[in-house]
């Protein structure tokens, strides 16, 4: 019986709206444009945000990566002529850091060495990559084909590889990939394994993982490349000694994270006078970017608020104006026994109506916005549930909010001056 | 309602004690009513008459439990209602009263159907029921066959028979007609009086303002107002005072 009235109230509210279908129409349009609009700047928002927090998880929120830098006396130092930069990271460090703070559960050193490969008739300059097996299980990537490196290349100092995907393409194109011997610089090194090349740009971090990377046993870049790299310059020649480029860290959990940052902060300092490393924390900087992403957010959704609003001061004008152009109807409603209340619930309901079906309208246009961008400019986007339920919500209270005054306003109306009213 | 210790007497429906009506109108005040005692016995036809001014419409409203009187009571089939907010007096004029005016007060966007039927929704009738009832009160009225008819396709005649229709809806005790045959012809207005007359052999009591003597005619008892008072009582019976 009460859920039987509820439906007859609904479907009067629909009966009074379609006697003035242009009306309602303009009026609903408001509210299509503001959910619509609502709808698509979060779902672009969310597309945009989505592509940067994926870089930044794919570094390990688990993950702190020290970088050997150049300070800035050993940059005004290396112009001049033959001398030797001597900085960043060392050896001892990597196995200080590692024997010392008792959160980090595995670390992987990285020397980087550019060198020319060489295979028969084909050269490319490759990333050589000096690291140990557990590179592989921080930064992880899928294998292609063959294998990566083991402990037991470490402990056999093997003269093996394991290309990206990208840079064996180029080298041995159609030809098998494992087990052929790869020139890098003046030795032989066999093929053992081939992984999915990504591109590393995730924030300001350089994963050291680009499209051409060659990763060896650190032990034989170590003993076939040395720690000095040469390179001709306008002024001459720079020589530049540095042991690691990278340490990676994996600490033991996500809370840890920032107290071994610090702890690593504050290990390295005592052993490095001047300032020739960066520590990069991913969590850091995933928590940044997903403030950013609020803000974002934020600033889109108030946007799109705003026409929502329009909207809705729309609806209000328009029920206002329906209250005093029924002003007659509703004095015969009260004089036939409708209570007050029951008069605000048939206007309100009317609204309601009006910005709930506008809604859905609005998010049809919503959803449809976003695929067409991503269609045509390959910008991503993302529909989140919350994305679609809000601007629903949002809509349904905006019927509610803004029809509540106008019905009040009806529910006033004395009913022998209504009566009389023409 | 519980009954109040006033003095009414078994059969009055409707009862005024002493009751005022006055509004303010600048610094002064007009007494719409003027301490006015009147019982309306259960049952009987009456006619309010009086030139504009007199308090006829006032005290519809009054009756119809539109409005409040400033001083005095109204007792309303033994139970006083002249305290009651406006939740109480909208429920009493939905099950104990029926409306008719001048002007018909129909609701033009509506079918004659759902016109008749509008008391029976704020009394929670379910459709069905609802159809049946409008469907016997259009028939009784003379109404077959019009009841998809909007109200702007009757004549003046039709519409005031669908608005009796819906005054009897929810089976009331009074009807109160407001200059019933206004709007309407000589014969048209005859015709919707008979009805009336005919209500009244059924049983309803009939309160009706008119300010024709010869429509007047066809109540059993008529009251003349003048400047807020009762003038005087003509017809069959003792009910005044």
């Amino acid at each position: 019986m009460k859920q039987n009235r509820f439906v007859r109230n609904i479907l009067l509210g629909i009966e009074n709206l379609l006697l003035h279908k242009l009306r309602s129409f303009l009026t609903m349009l408001g509210v299509v444009f503001g959910v619509g609009s609502v709808v698509a700047m979060l779902s672009v928002g969310e597309g945009a945000s989505k592509e940067a927090l994926e870089q930044i998880r794919k570094l390990g929120s688990n993950n702190i990566i020290i970088s050997s830098i150049k300070s800035i006396d050993e940059e005004a130092a290396s112009t001049a002529h033959s001398h030797m930069s001597i900085y960043g990271l060392t050896y001892e460090d990597h196995d200080r850091i590692a024997g010392t703070i008792n959160t980090i559960k595995q670390t992987a050193p990285v020397k980087l060495i550019r060198k020319e490969a060489r295979l028969m008739s084909r050269a490319m300059e490759l990333r050589v990559v000096g690291t140990t097996p557990q590179w592989f299980e921080l930064v992880k990537r899928p294998v292609l084909a063959g294998r990566i490196l083991l402990d037991s290349d470490i402990r056999d100092k093997s003269a093996v590889t394991v290309l990206t995907e990208f840079g064996a393409r180029k080298l041995l194109a159609t030809e098998n990939t494992i087990g052929q011997p790869l020139r890098i610089g003046g030795d032989y090194f066999e093929v053992v394994g081939i992984i999915k090349s990504e591109s590393g740009q995730a924030g300001n971090i350089q994963i050291p993982d680009q499209q051409v990377d060659a990763y060896i046993p650190i032990d034989i870049a170590r003993k076939y490349f040395g720690d000095i790299v040469t390179r001709r310059t306008s002024g001459g020649r720079e020589r530049e000694l540095v042991e690691l480029h990278q340490i990676i860290i994996d600490v033991d959990n996500t809370d840890n994270v920032e107290s071994t940052a610090v702890a690593l902060e504050q290990l390295l300092n005592r052993f490095h006078k001047k300032k020739d490393y960066q520590i990069s924390v991913p969590l850091a900087l995933l928590k940044q970017a997903e403030a950013t992403k609020r803000t974002f957010n934020i600033v889109l959704g108030s946007i799109a608020g705003i026409s929502l609003l329009v909207g809705g001061i729309g609806i209000m004008n328009i029920m206002l104006a329906s209250v005093t152009e029924r002003t007659r109807e509703i004095g015969i409603r009260r004089a036939i026994g409708a209570k007050r209340k029951q008069i605000i619930v048939q206007f309100l309901i009317e609204t309601v109506v009006l910005s709930t079906l506008g809604g859905i309208v609005g998010l049809g246009v919503g959803v449809l916005i976003p695929m067409a961008i991503t269609y045509f400019t390959e910008m991503p986007t993302v529909l989140t549930l919350l994305g679609v339920l809000l601007p629903l919500l949002i809509s349904i209270s905006i019927g509610i909010i803004f029809g509540l005054y106008p019905a009040i306003n009806a529910a006033r109306v004395d009913p022998i001056v209504a009566l009389r009213h023409e | 309602m519980d009954n109040e210790s006033l003095p009414a007497r078994q059969n009055d429906i409707v009862r005024l004690e002493n009751a005022y009506k006055i509004y303010p109108m600048g610094a002064e005040q007009v007494n719409a009513l003027a301490g006015v005692t009147i019982s309306f016995k259960q049952g009987s036809f009456w006619a309010i008459m009086g030139p504009s001014g007199s308090g006829k419409s006032t005290m519809m409203n009054i009756i119809g439990c539109l409005d409040h009187l400033s001083k005095g009571h109204y007792i309303l089939q033994g139970h006083d209602v002249s305290n009651l907010d406006d939740n109480a007096l909208s429920d009493i004029r939905l099950k104990y009263l029926g409306f008719i005016f001048q002007s018909f007060n129909l609701i033009p966007q509506l079918t004659v159907q759902k016109n008749i039927e509008l008391p029976l929704y704020y009394l929670g009738w379910d459709a069905i029921e609802s159809a049946k009832r409008a469907k016997e009160l259009a028939a009784m009225v003379g109404l077959q066959g019009r009841l998809g008819h909007r109200p702007t396709e009757l004549s003046g005649g039709q519409m005031q028979r669908v608005a009796i229709a819906r005054a009897l809806a929810n089976d009331p005790q009074i009807l109160l007609a407001d200059e019933p045959t206004g709007n309407l012809d000589t014969a048209t207005g005859e015709q919707i009086l008979e009805l009336l007359a005919e209500l009244n052999r059924q049983g309803k009591t009939i309160i009706m303002v008119t300010h024709e003597s010869y429509i007047a005619a066809y109540a059993d008892k008529r009251l003349h107002m003048k400047d807020g008072v009762i003038d005087s009582i003509e017809g069959n019976g003792d009910e005044a005072k």
